[in-house]
């Protein structure tokens, strides 16, 4: 196995695979957040399933971050590989006339949704664990909605969450289809895989940020 | 005479290769194993010889001027490739494909090698089907053929228009798979630069390194050279800009007879010459000629303002215009062989009717054509009123499926488009039929030395048909070759290894470097391409394609006073000891300059007029070749003696017991 | 009409080079790329100085020789056309062309615009084979039928002419349209499904050796090949890589 992931396609087919579940994972947590703005109790109450339920928590929550992790590690052996593999560097490159500026920029594009993952991990998730296992409070299975409506109170967050998903979008329109290339796809359905990320990629960012500004435009009173 | 002796078998025509192949001595796999063969060339000869003798056991070593083997000009043929198979059921055979090339060949060949080449014609398809050469297939899966120049059966195998690159591709897997295994050492960008002879025998050769510059000896048991034609003499022709005479013309000085050397093809349809900065000329397709019609104006007022710009093509009206083939050959119109046409095209242009910029170009026109298909095609599509602007575009739909690609390249080029106005072409020398002189075994008059392919004079006679080049190549490599040289080193089971400190080599090597440093050391006036280009003016004007007595002496004495001065003023910068190609071109040019000598002195020495060969003394009254069967039925084989104009002339008569002898007739 | 000239100069593989800055003059729009390049070489010899080298020899887009990079692309601004057959009406009057050798690691320069492309040749042997002997009783030709699409998809992909433009356009110089093609050629055809499995293992083993960069399906190739290499033939050795590892 070692052996295989030194080849260059298994790799490529190890991003493939891992990007396709995170685009997975991205459209359930979008489904997820979307009850925030048309039903709190809903989203409260799936909140509360996805906080406390085991499978979630010790399997699939270990499973996502293993994703994650490795999708980031391989990206970036790929791309230190693909650095290595033209030491002298043309004079003039002119790469906007065969490829868009998406597809060559992945590194770009993907760095900057990882910077982003570590401010939403900070602010949902390592608080997340705090409130759960160091200060060890009770469950409360009502708090999820006033807690992320408050995090968009900030006008310089819910900026930063906007530009991460505009990456995010650009990120998703090269890599969705990409991976089924990688995995040897190409053929009569190519075309309409192409559409349906397109539609993917601009829609659950979009929705995302629609998400993000509603909260910010809406906070809650007391 | 006892020095050429074919030493074609004896008996029947149809058995003589069985019969010899049943007789010749063999080498048993464990003694190969001790043996090495140097293979210099790698396109389709040489590539499918070296892949054969090493899949039999042999240790080869081949050597190619291109950075990988891949690269050789076999890969530009377009056509196709000749092979009787019969698939279409229309009466092929053996014996008609072996007809069609003697008679192409205006009389000039070999009996006993054209028929054996037409005998293993099917199994290079077999062969090549075999290894995964995609050729063109019917929709029912089965290979697909189509017809080519001058013969009565669709023959011709091809995958679309670039047959040569995939057979060139097949023996280069072959190869491939050999050097994997170790049989192969492949000595890419290197250079031939002398044969070197142990005892009388061809033992090795030097090479130069043309990366680092090195010299370097390699020996073996046999030497096979199989580098091609020497078509760039003309310094304009659809050869690469590498292809070169080089090898051969070192084994002739060290012994191999040159045949034939005027024997050359000057194909009538590539693209013109565009102005004095052109380095190389592309072919359009022979098949062009099936739906184009030929013409220039008929004023020579007219002619001149389409020269200067002020006419169109398309604005000359059709009475305006003089079909020549059609005119002079009202039977085969414009389809009649290579010779012949570029002959007609010469001769109006020389009248001073050429189209375009240089005079030098006749029209090739496909709206007729356009018109025809379309009006088909505007019928069966239901179409009864169709108008002209409707006919025209589904004329021009139909042309685009046929030779679709062919016209996208002429746009590239010439920047116009042929759909709307006249395509210009002009003939450009392509092939030559001559070559070293060999026997039925494929050896040259140097024992030891073989040579296949185009770089030998074997089967083509005075003109080549199409789609048969390619088949020569790989008959000679993948199937001829591989069983005559084992006769030879049968005897050298015992001799081992080659040394390669013996004084034979000290002398060879020290004769390289003499060359080359001579070479170095030009006064410096001009650079090689000013010397070739001077050599290609001269024998394009001179022994192109029509040829005069008076004109060919001069030629001689032209070329001879060059190569002087070449010797004497060329300048060559950088240094001999790295990667130097103006020092490549210039002992390529420098062997050219003797081979062009040469070459005049054969055709001046012909007094006859035969297939690429047209003495203008020796023509019918209606201006048509005249062969002279009775004094020149023979082939002429040169031995080197100092310069050129020493060389001796050795003729190898040729009996025809199976063909009688005729006259070509196209009117 | 008259140009500028940015041309890397290398005197050997151990050797720095640099841009060099040329001027010319009289240029036709008639003239080939390289027909401009001659005209170049001919002003250097007659001045003295050493004339730049570069791979060319069919000049007629078939033999795969010419490789130049032409203000940052490989083979210049047209499409499925290589450096020979490029012709210099598409530059103006007065513009400057930056011409540099292919890069890639795998591609070391040998010099000036000359690169060695060995590494091409080591993929092949690797496996670009189907393993038959020449024995002159190979069985008929026309014994496999071969569906008519599959064989035309088998040339479109051996058409490849092993140039490497692919891996001078791509970002991270991969080398995986020119293997794909010619493992593609063998995939569509049943004379090479015996050997499917090692093959494909065994040439892309060697395309890693040679430090080529991975795919990560920019296109660019695609886009700059002379002969319209598709991506698909990508797409099927990544098919057949898995399929021969999942075999084993």
């Amino acid at each position: 196995m070692s052996g295989l992931l030194k080849s260059s396609i298994a790799r490529k087919v190890v991003m493939a695979l891992s990007g396709l579940f995170l685009v997975f994972f991205l459209g359930q947590h979008f489904v997820i957040n979307i009850t925030s703005v048309i039903a709190p109790d809903t989203f409260n109450s799936w909140s509360h399933f996805m906080g406390y339920n085991p499978l979630v928590q010790y399997i699939l929550q270990p499973i996502l971050i293993a994703g994650v992790i490795v999708h980031f590690v391989m990206g970036i052996g790929l791309e230190l590989q693909n650095n290595r593999a033209r030491s002298v560097k043309y004079a003039k490159y002119k790469g906007s006339a065969n490829a868009s500026w998406i597809s060559r920029n992945m590194i770009i594009t993907g760095l900057v949704v990882l910077a982003f993952l570590g401010l939403h991990m900070y602010d949902f998730w390592v608080h997340e664990m705090a409130y759960k296992y160091i200060e060890a409070n009770p469950e409360d299975p009502t708090r999820y909605y006033e807690e992320t409506v408050y995090k968009f109170e900030p006008i310089w967050r819910t900026v930063l969450y906007i530009l991460a998903f505009v990456l995010l979008a650009m990120h998703l329109l090269h890599g969705f289809a990409s991976s089924f290339q990688t995995m040897g796809v190409n053929n009569k359905y190519s075309p309409a895989i192409q559409t349906f990320t397109k539609i993917y990629a601009i829609a659950i960012p979009l929705g995302f940020a629609f998400i993000a500004i509603y909260h910010h435009l809406n906070p809650i009173t007391h | 005479m006892g020095i050429l002796d074919s030493k074609v078998p004896s008996g029947p025509l149809a058995d003589k290769w069985t019969n010899h192949k049943n007789h010749v001595d063999l080498v048993n796999p464990a003694n190969k194993r001790n043996i090495d063969i140097i293979v210099v060339g790698t396109g389709l000869a040489g590539g499918s010889a070296a892949a054969t003798l090493a899949e039999l056991g042999y240790n080869v070593k081949t050597f190619c001027y291109q950075d990988s083997p891949r690269r050789a000009h076999s890969i530009a043929a377009q056509g196709g490739i000749n092979a009787s198979k019969n698939y279409q059921g229309d009466g092929d055979s053996n014996y008609r494909l072996f007809y069609d090339t003697v008679k192409g060949g205006d009389y000039r060949s070999r009996e006993a090698n054209v028929y054996r080449l037409a005998e293993v014609s099917g199994q290079i398809i077999d062969q090549c089907v075999a290894q995964g050469v995609p050729f063109a297939r019917e929709y029912g899966g089965l290979l697909d053929n189509r017809s080519f120049g001058g013969v009565l059966v669709s023959r011709t195998f091809y995958a679309k228009g670039q047959t040569g690159q995939q057979l060139l591709l097949g023996a280069y897997s072959a190869m491939n798979r050999q050097i994997n295994r170790g049989k192969i050492q492949p000595f890419n960008r290197h250079e031939m630069m002398d044969l070197v002879k142990v005892h009388g025998k061809a033992r090795s050769i030097i090479a130069r390194n043309l990366v680092t510059g090195e010299i370097e000896r390699h020996s073996a048991h046999a030497v096979v050279l199989a580098t091609g034609g020497y078509g760039n003499v003309f310094f304009l022709s659809t050869n690469a800009m590498g292809s070169n005479v080089m090898a051969a013309w070192r084994a002739h000085r060290r012994g191999a007879f040159f045949a034939n050397p005027c024997y050359t093809q000057i194909h009538p349809t590539c693209i013109p010459v565009s102005g004095d900065h052109q380095s190389k000329l592309t072919l359009m397709s022979e098949s062009l000629r099936n739906d184009g019609r030929i013409w220039v104006p008929k004023r020579l007022e007219d002619a001149q303002a389409i020269r200067e710009g002020k006419l169109k093509p398309t604005q000359l009206k059709e009475e305006d215009r003089d079909y020549y083939l059609e005119r002079r050959y009202p039977a085969f119109g414009n389809l009649v062989p290579r010779d012949v046409a570029s002959r007609a095209a010469k001769e109006r242009c020389d009248a001073g009717f050429g189209v375009n910029k240089t005079g030098e170009a006749v029209y090739l026109d496909f709206d007729a054509a356009i018109m025809r298909y379309g009006k088909e095609k505007a019928l069966t599509s239901g179409m009864k009123d169709a108008d002209d602007g409707a006919v025209r575009a589904l004329g021009e739909e139909v042309i685009e499926t046929k030779y679709g690609n062919l016209f996208q390249m002429y746009e590239k080029i010439v920047d116009e488009n042929p759909y709307k106005t006249p395509m210009m072409i002009y003939p450009a020398v392509h092939y030559t039929m001559g070559g070293l002189w060999v026997d039925y075994n494929l050896q040259t008059t140097v024992e030891g030395c073989y040579s296949a392919g185009e770089a030998n004079f074997s089967d083509h006679g005075a003109n080549r048909l199409g789609a048969s080049a390619l088949m020569q190549g790989l008959a000679d490599g993948y199937f001829v070759l591989p069983y005559t040289i084992g006769d030879y080193l049968s005897n050298d089971i015992r001799t081992g290894k080659i040394p390669t400190d013996s004084p034979e080599f000290d002398a060879a090597e020290k004769e390289v470097r003499d060359r080359m440093e001579k070479l170095m050391n030009g006064k410096g006036t001009h650079s090689v391409d000013y010397y070739h280009k001077k050599l290609g003016k001269i024998m394009w004007n001179k022994c192109g394609m029509s040829r005069n007595a008076v004109e060919l002496q001069e030629a001689i004495d032209e070329i001879s006073a060059l190569r002087k001065d070449f010797w004497e003023n060329v300048r060559v910068p950088g240094s001999a000891d790295s990667k130097n190609q103006e020092l490549e071109k210039a002992g390529r040019v420098a062997d050219f300059l003797e081979l062009g000598e040469l070459f005049a002195k054969d055709a001046l020495t012909r007094n006859e007029s035969c297939g690429g060969h047209f003495r203008e003394e020796y023509q019918t009254p209606e201006g048509e070749a005249l062969r002279d069967d009775e004094n020149f039925k023979f082939v002429s084989a040169w031995e080197y003696k100092g310069e050129p104009k020493d060389a001796v002339l050795h003729k190898e008569e040729l009996k025809y017991e199976n063909i009688e002898l005729k006259t070509r007739s196209y009117k | 009409m008259k140009l500028n000239l940015k041309i890397w100069r290398q005197k050997d593989a151990g050797s720095k080079g640099k841009m060099m800055d040329y001027t010319i003059d009289g240029i036709d729009g008639d003239m080939s790329f390289l027909e401009m390049m001659d005209v170049l070489n001919e002003d250097l010899i007659n001045k003295g100085e050493e004339p730049i080298e570069f791979d060319h020899d069919c000049r007629e887009g078939i033999c795969g020789s010419c490789s130049l990079q032409i203000n940052g692309e490989p083979h210049g601004p047209d499409r499925l056309v290589t450096t020979c057959q490029l012709h210099m009406r598409k530059f103006s009057d007065g513009d400057t062309i930056v011409i540099e050798p292919f890069r890639a690691k795998a591609f070391p320069v040998i010099k000036d615009l000359i690169v060695d492309r060995s590494a091409f040749d080591r993929i092949q042997q690797a496996g670009g084979y189907i393993s038959i002997n020449t024995s002159g009783n190979t069985q008929d030709a026309n014994s496999i039928p071969i569906e008519k699409e599959n064989a035309d998809d088998a040339f479109y992909a051996a058409a490849c002419i092993g140039c490497g433009a692919c891996v001078a356009a791509c970002k991270n110089a991969s080398a995986m349209l020119f293997t794909s093609a010619k493992v593609s050629q063998y995939a569509l055809l049943p004379q090479g499904q015996v050997e499917a499995t090692e093959r494909v293992q065994n040439m892309v083993r060697q395309m890693d050796l040679e430090g080529f960069g991975n795919c990560t399906n920019t296109g660019a190739c695609e886009v700059e090949c002379p002969k319209g290499i598709s991506l698909e033939n990508i797409a099927r050795m990544n098919r057949e890589y898995l399929a021969a590892n999942i075999k084993g």
